[in-house]
């Protein structure tokens, strides 16, 4: 291990220990590792399971289970793009592929310039005002492709 | 000059306010009433629920609140040279807020402080009637506060409208050295955003209501599972819990008495399975987000296998007004078995989107044209979906049909949470019933057959149907894979996604079609 993983290892475990105490402390701590990290690293799998007594498989089960947890880093930003019902009555289908076209990813990619994750969400709670997308955790409505151009400049 | 007295101007800071600007036009007024010298006091509040109008900006004029909306940051400075601060006439004054239709056409009890308060305020939200269901129930048995609620015929607002009473009897009647008190604010249909509402733009009325069921049921402690995707109502929620707590309104000794209850804020993690009550569970148990087979319920072995009342947020935040005005306060609005008032939340392809809260019984008709004032885009409305995603799509020739759980379900249609997303003429309800089937399979549990992968197949079924292929025989194949997924799932999921998929069947049948396809 290099000094940044064994440092990135200790600040994983230090996370883990301070919550692990907590009822159903397996989520929060995965949040307290994304949170800190901006993701969670295949290495805190075996850490985690072991400061809380589980086997890899059930700490690698919970973390792929849930679509928030990422285990590779994300770009600087994550656009997240509204793909629920009430988006596409607006146009979100469209904003979808300009978005896509534009940034030149899929959904779960980054950016070549490290700038923009995009993913995929389903419900800002923003449904009287779609299209709606969130960049890291600043909602935007009525997003049209020329909004979105000035949102990502 | 220097002593004069600030005006209040109210900006508000709920989510979709923000996301068109709210914080620019609160930084445009302050820097403007800087530039003359006006004093001023920003307040921000929670929106009213009118979404078309917001940024919607309140001047507190005589005592009397009045409104200007939608206000962009360049039209600060007319605003203020055309007196707005005293009401003055502008292109886009409303009059004063509670007499703009939209809103006087309501009854608002669960909803009658958002947008009103200072979300984070004590004391706005106790000089507003916060916490006296509170003090009425810290001086009666838990058996009185459980039959109060039973009364007022108050059933649950999540979507499964299961009477709330006989919820908190089971887990009362349920001994056990620890009980829970859960809410399910995992708000994830589309076209909904009243839990949002409540959290952002008025906590203490859902902590009041966990509270007072806590007192009922004999439960210590409490979690709100939020969705991840409201960043902002978890930060509101885990503010308002601090100070709740350190005004004596949680923690041990409530309010100096005996009782006891401990919140806490729980972040989701974007799995829509997790709104459902025992997927939930196994969630805040620190698992993957599998569903459990009932029996056991939750009422009897829910958290941590102890007894547990697990309720929306609307069903919490409308307990306090039972326990201030009475169950029959609030029985004596609605009809039939529907009690009390419906949170409709109306979005998509409208042209004024927003929160209604009306009794039960309002023709959908009505929600959509005299509230809704028809589409956005100026087309026929060709379609609504209620109750989220998995609820029907209802045509036009149902748009008559009021309100009410026992009405919609004949149509084989559902309220569920009070969501109601319109689409316009240019929808291809094809493409809608694939998304049915698609949002199932990327959000499936996986633990029962017919839902895991009955979804999948159904995203190919339908796919072939609309390439023309063998069509007769892949549209009888679908029509039996939504039995299958009906009858044999284990939850609501994979139990409900044929219903909309159904209904475009019956009502939408040229949409599922070859020729329809582009």
């Amino acid at each position: 291990m290099t000094s940044a993983e064994q440092k990135q290892a200790q600040e994983i475990r230090r996370l883990a220990e301070a919550k692990a105490a907590e009822p159903g402390a397996l989520l929060p701590i995965l949040h307290a590792i994304q949170d800190q990290v901006g993701y969670v690293p295949e290495s805190a799998v075996p850490i985690v399971a072991e400061v809380l007594n589980l086997s890899r498989a059930d700490v690698h089960g919970v973390l792929t289970f849930y679509h928030l947890f990422r285990t590779h880093p994300p770009g600087q930003h994550v656009v997240y793009l509204c793909r629920a019902e009430a988006c596409q009555s607006m146009g979100a289908r469209a904003l979808e592929r300009y978005a896509r076209d534009k940034l030149g990813v899929d959904f779960h990619e980054t950016t070549a310039d490290g700038r923009f994750t995009l993913e995929p969400v389903y419900c800002l709670g923003n449904c009287a005002c779609s299209p709606a997308v969130m960049v890291d955790e600043t909602v935007y409505g009525r997003v049209t492709p020329e909004r979105l151009d000035e949102i990502l400049a | 000059m220097a002593n004069a007295p600030a005006t209040k101007v109210f900006v508000p800071s709920d989510t979709s306010a923000r996301s068109l600007g709210a914080d620019r036009v609160a930084d445009a007024i302050a820097a403007e009433a800087r530039k003359r010298g006006a004093p001023v006091e920003i307040v921000r509040n929670g929106s009213r629920g009118l979404y078309w109008l917001e940024p919607l900006v309140e001047v507190e004029v005589g005592g009397e609140r009045r409104a200007y909306g939608p206000v962009a940051p360049e039209d600060v400075p007319a605003l203020f040279a055309a007196g707005f601060l005293t009401g003055g006439k502008h292109a886009l004054a409303l009059g004063a807020t509670e007499a703009i239709p939209y809103l006087k056409k309501q009854t608002r009890l669960t909803f009658a402080r958002v947008g009103v308060i200072d979300p984070l305020s004590l004391e706005d939200y106790r000089a507003h009637g916060g916490y006296r269901g509170l003090a009425n129930a810290l001086k009666m048995t838990g058996e009185k506060i459980v039959a109060a609620v039973t009364d007022s015929g108050l059933r649950g607002r999540g979507g499964a409208a299961f009477p709330t009473g006989i919820k908190w009897k089971t887990v009362l009647a349920t001994p056990a050295e620890q009980k829970y008190v859960v809410c399910n604010a995992d708000e994830g249909d589309s076209g909904t955003f009243a839990d949002r509402m409540i959290m952002e733009s008025d906590p203490y009325v859902l902590i009041e209501g966990m509270t007072i069921a806590g007192l009922a049921v004999g439960a210590t402690r409490g979690f709100v599972y939020i969705r991840f995707e409201y960043p902002q109502a978890i930060a509101t929620m885990r503010a308002a819990i601090e100070r709740a707590t350190a005004a004596g309104f949680l923690g041990d000794n409530i309010q100096g008495g005996k009782g006891s209850f401990h919140l806490e804020v729980r972040e989701a993690a974007g799995a829509y399975i997790c709104g459902e009550e025992t997927s939930l569970l196994e969630s805040l148990e620190g698992k993957r987000g599998m569903v459990r087979y009932r029996p056991p319920l939750p009422a009897v072995k829910g958290l941590f296998a102890k007894p547990t009342v697990v309720n929306n947020v609307l069903s919490f935040a409308t307990v306090p007004i039972v326990l201030d005005k009475g169950a029959e306060f609030y029985k004596n609005y609605g009809v039939g078995r529907s009690r009390g008032t419906l949170t409709i939340q109306l979005a998509g392809n409208v042209k004024r989107g927003g929160l209604i809260e009306v009794p039960f019984g309002a023709p959908l008709r009505a929600i959509l044209e005299d509230f809704g004032g028809g589409s956005a885009t100026g087309r026929p409305i060709r379609a609504v979906q209620a109750g989220g995603p998995l609820g029907a799509y209802v045509h036009p020739s149902q748009f008559d049909t009021p309100l009410d759980y026992e009405q919609f379900a004949g149509l084989g249609a559902m309220i569920g949470h009070g969501g109601l997303v319109a689409f316009d003429d240019t929808v291809d309800m094809g493409e809608q019933a694939r998304f049915a089937m698609e949002f199932c399979a990327i959000e499936s549990c996986g633990k029962c057959t017919p839902c895991r992968i009955g979804a999948v197949r159904g995203v190919e079924v339908i796919d072939r149907i609309r390439a023309g292929v063998d069509e007769t025989a892949n549209l009888a194949l679908l029509k039996e894979l939504c039995d299958t997924m009906v009858s044999g799932s284990l939850c609501a999921l994979g139990g409900m996604a044929p219903f909309p998929v159904l209904s475009v069947l019956k009502h939408f049948p040229e949409d599922l079609r070859s020729s329809a396809a582009t």
